[in-house]
């Protein structure tokens, strides 16, 4: 019985190839040109495995599936209807592409005979989301449905991982045909690499040994390719210093002695100054981000770079390379590993050590300083108490600004998939619905919501997906009454002329989460903060919206400004290390 | 410098636009793009031509190779090859002398009269660019009354080739 091919509509045939993904949550929003798959699955629902989460706004429904395929490594899938709920699944999409998170977008189409026709509800899905898509298929056939679902989860899943739109016109869900789901599926057109060449790894490990001033720089492929593991090994074999970008964090572990801290525009001074001044760069499933390099002419300006990388349009993007390296990363680095200890040469101990010797001097500058003794809550003081009483084990999402700054620079990851931000495209919103995404995937820990007063708002409309799903996400909003990240360069280089960044007319949110049927707090004392935090995450059943009152005026540092070179950053003036090269008055 | 890139992508819908996406997303320059399906009906084949400093013609290969639609492409610039392009090019031909001058010219340059009317004479003419350019230099500009060029199809010379 089992073999024999049954005859379904499109709309089953959707609903039958997500269970044989394995899917086990979608996230979605119903309308016109996708009530036949609503249907599908509400006839289906005592069978299948897969729990619907209703979110309150498309967009939403893109970051939680994103943060769930962030926190999980599998993919996320969406389903929204044709014109409004597509364009509103774009930025959740675009946030996806540009941190290459695999994920499934079913978008629901008008009818084919309608396409084109300017029909209600009718966009051109396949070419809004072209530019941000690794791929993306319209299906004029119901005949092709099933394989080309096949073909949007292999896609989305393998090489380079990103989120694959699927647009279906309502009548191809309604045809039928025998459904059948390929076990496997081939694509002569796509490739993706799995080993590195021999020869440049050889290559690459007589590098690595014969440096005296060496840096590691990893970014997120490493947590997108699993290589965790692997370059925990390749780091400590060689004992030299680490850093990692926005994406890479908890890939290496914070607390280890090798790693400096993160790099970049906000990265700390001694993980800076190493770029600057290494004389062997390896990195691995980094990008050389416009942000991690700071101006492109004065970065590393005396290393040789080996560069890692599954993507090939990656290598020499905005860095010459000289060794590069395409393949997956766990692959690469088990292979690196061992032609490193099968080489000839061994590490030069006597310059790493004067090496070391240098890195700690940089480190005395204590660059992450704040001011302990303030009368106001120091936001920077919210996540390190948030960080010792979660044991640095919890999963933290984020939204955009300072307060994600803050939380990279404070809360050290020591496991990869627990820091979920939105790196690439920085988008406001993203905090809460991704820990919608990640607290169904781990019902059971600690998940927590990192915001500010600005980003929360927009998409706060969730808090209402938390109370239908009973999802007890605790948010930590620090909430300075401003744009802060805005204010901050306003600040520095608009001669304080704070133009609209002042968040006016912010709602109760005690009382709003209470309205949504939470429980809603507001800290005001820096005494306050820690009994506040141990009492929300005693709560363990219950969303908490914590509104912390903190410093208007706090900046982020260390800072690179724009067209600077990454040595040439700016210290906290109120540091007692300042001044230090500070360019910016 | 100038790039003739050939790329063999899959027949599909939307595929053009992938291609013509890219280069306008990512600021590369196109001088010309044509594309028509090979003897494999499910393959199409491209040419396309485009200038950029070596950073950015490697950028553009591997951006191209990157997209799924896109099976495989050969820098034909890279080795010796063979470009042609088609020229329709319709005269004003309202005085017996211009038609004789037009003809012989059309000879020299081994073009073919294709249509005639009253009073004008279409012409079909292949070669490379450069050819063509001189081509409509040659022809007085007042008597030109539309031109069509199809930009530019290569071929590798020799062994080297482009299939799957
Ligand atoms: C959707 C979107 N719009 C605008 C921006 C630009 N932007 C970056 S940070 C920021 C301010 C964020 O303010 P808030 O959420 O209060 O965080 P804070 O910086 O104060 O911690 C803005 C407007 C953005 N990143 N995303």
């Amino acid at each position: 019985m089992a073999n024999e091919a049954e005859n379904l509509t499109g709309a089953e045939i959707v609903v039958r190839c997500l269970e044989e993904e394995g899917v086990e949550y979608l996230f979605g929003y119903p309308g016109g040109s996708v009530l036949h798959i609503y249907d599908a699955l509400f006839t289906r629902d005592h069978v299948n495995k897969i729990q619907h989460i209703l979110v309150r706004h498309e967009q939403a429904a893109t970051h939680a599936a994103d943060g769930y395929a962030r926190a999980t490594g599998k993919p996320g899938v969406v389903l929204v209807t044709s014109g409004p709920g597509a364009t509103n699944a774009v930025t959740g999409i675009a946030t996806a592409y540009m941190d290459s998170i695999p994920m499934v977008v079913l978008t629901g189409q008008v009818p084919t005979t309608l396409i084109g026709n300017d029909a209600f509800q009718e966009v051109d899905a396949v070419g809004i989301t072209r530019p941000c898509v690794k791929h993306n298929f319209l299906v004029n056939d119901v005949k092709d449905l099933a394989t080309t679902l096949k073909k949007a989860f292999y896609i989305a899943t393998t090489g380079r991982p990103g989120p694959v739109v699927v647009d279906i016109p309502k009548d191809v869900t309604a045809h039928k045909t025998t459904f059948e789901y390929p076990a496997t599926t081939e694509l002569r057109s796509y490739k993706p690499v799995q080993n590195g060449h021999p020869g440049q790894i050889r290559k690459a490990a007589d590098l690595i040994l014969s440096a005296k001033r060496p840096m590691i720089y990893t970014g997120g492929g490493v947590v997108l390719g699993d290589g965790s593991e692997e370059l925990i090994q390749f780091t400590q074999s060689l004992g030299y210093p680490i850093t990692q970008t926005l994406m890479g964090l908890g890939a290496y572990p914070a607390t280890n002695k090798q790693f400096i801290g993160m790099l970049g525009m906000h990265g700390t001074y001694e993980a800076n100054m190493a770029m600057h001044e290494c004389d062997v760069l390896v990195a691995i499933g980094a990008r050389f981000d416009d942000r991690v390099t700071g101006e492109v002419d004065k970065f590393c300006p005396n290393a040789k770079i080996i560069h890692i990388d599954i993507d090939p349009s990656s290598i020499s993007k905005n860095v010459r390379v000289d060794i590069p390296i395409v393949g997956n990363i766990k692959n690469v680095l088990q292979d690196l590993v061992k032609e490193v200890q099968n080489n000839t040469r061994t590490v030069d101990e006597a310059a790493l050590s004067k090496w070391w010797a240098q890195i700690h001097n940089w480190q005395e500058k204590n660059c992450l300083y704040y001011d302990h003794g303030s009368e106001l809550i120091k936001p920077q003081a919210v996540i390190e108490t948030l960080y010792e009483l979660t044991n640095g084990d919890a999963f933290i999402t984020s939204d955009v600004g300072q307060h994600q700054m803050w939380a990279a620079q404070f809360y050290k990851f020591d496991k990869p998939r627990r820091w979920i931000n939105s790196g690439g495209l920085g988008t406001m919103g993203f905090g809460l619905p991704s820990a919608i995404g990640v607290q169904l995937a781990y019902p059971d820990r600690p998940v927590f919501c990192i915001t500010g007063e600005a980003s929360i708002q927009m998409c706060i409309q969730e808090l209402s997906t938390c109370k239908q799903y009973d999802l007890p996400i605790k948010l930590i909003c620090l909430n300075n009454r401003y744009m802060g990240m805005v204010r901050q360069w306003q600040e520095m280089f608009y001669d304080k002329r704070y133009s609209h960044s002042y968040m006016d007319a912010l709602p109760d949110f005690v009382k709003l989460a209470d309205s949504y049927g939470h429980l809603g707090m507001q800290i005001t004392q820096p005494n306050q903060v820690e009994n506040a935090l141990k009492e929300a995450i005693a709560l363990k059943d219950r969303l908490v919206f914590m509104d912390f009152i903190t410093d208007p005026a706090e900046n982020v540092f260390p800072m690179v400004a724009a067209g600077k070179g990454q040595h040439e950053m700016v210290l906290s003036p109120l540091s007692p290390q300042m001044p230090v090269e500070r360019e910016l008055a | 410098m100038r790039h003739t890139i050939s790329v063999l992508l899959e027949n599909e819908a939307g595929a053009l636009s992938r291609v013509a996406g890219l280069f306008s997303a990512r600021g590369y320059n196109i001088e010309s793009l044509t594309v028509a399906p090979t003897e494999d009906p499910s393959l199409s084949r491209m040419t396309i031509v485009t200038h950029g400093s070596d950073n950015v013609i490697e950028q553009i290969t591997k951006q191209l190779n990157k997209l799924v639609d896109v099976v495989k492409l050969l820098d034909l610039t890279e080795g010796a090859h063979i470009e042609r392009e088609l020229l329709l090019i319709k005269v004003n031909v309202n005085q017996v002398a211009v038609c004789d001058d037009l003809k012989r010219m059309t000879d020299i340059f081994r073009g073919r009269v294709i249509d005639v009317s009253d009073s004008c004479y279409t012409i079909e003419l292949t070669g490379t660019g450069d050819k063509l350019d001189a081509f409509i230099k040659a022809v007085n500009p007042k008597l030109i009354v539309e031109t069509v060029r199809s930009g530019v199809s290569g071929i590798a010379r020799g062994n080297r080739t482009l299939r799957t």
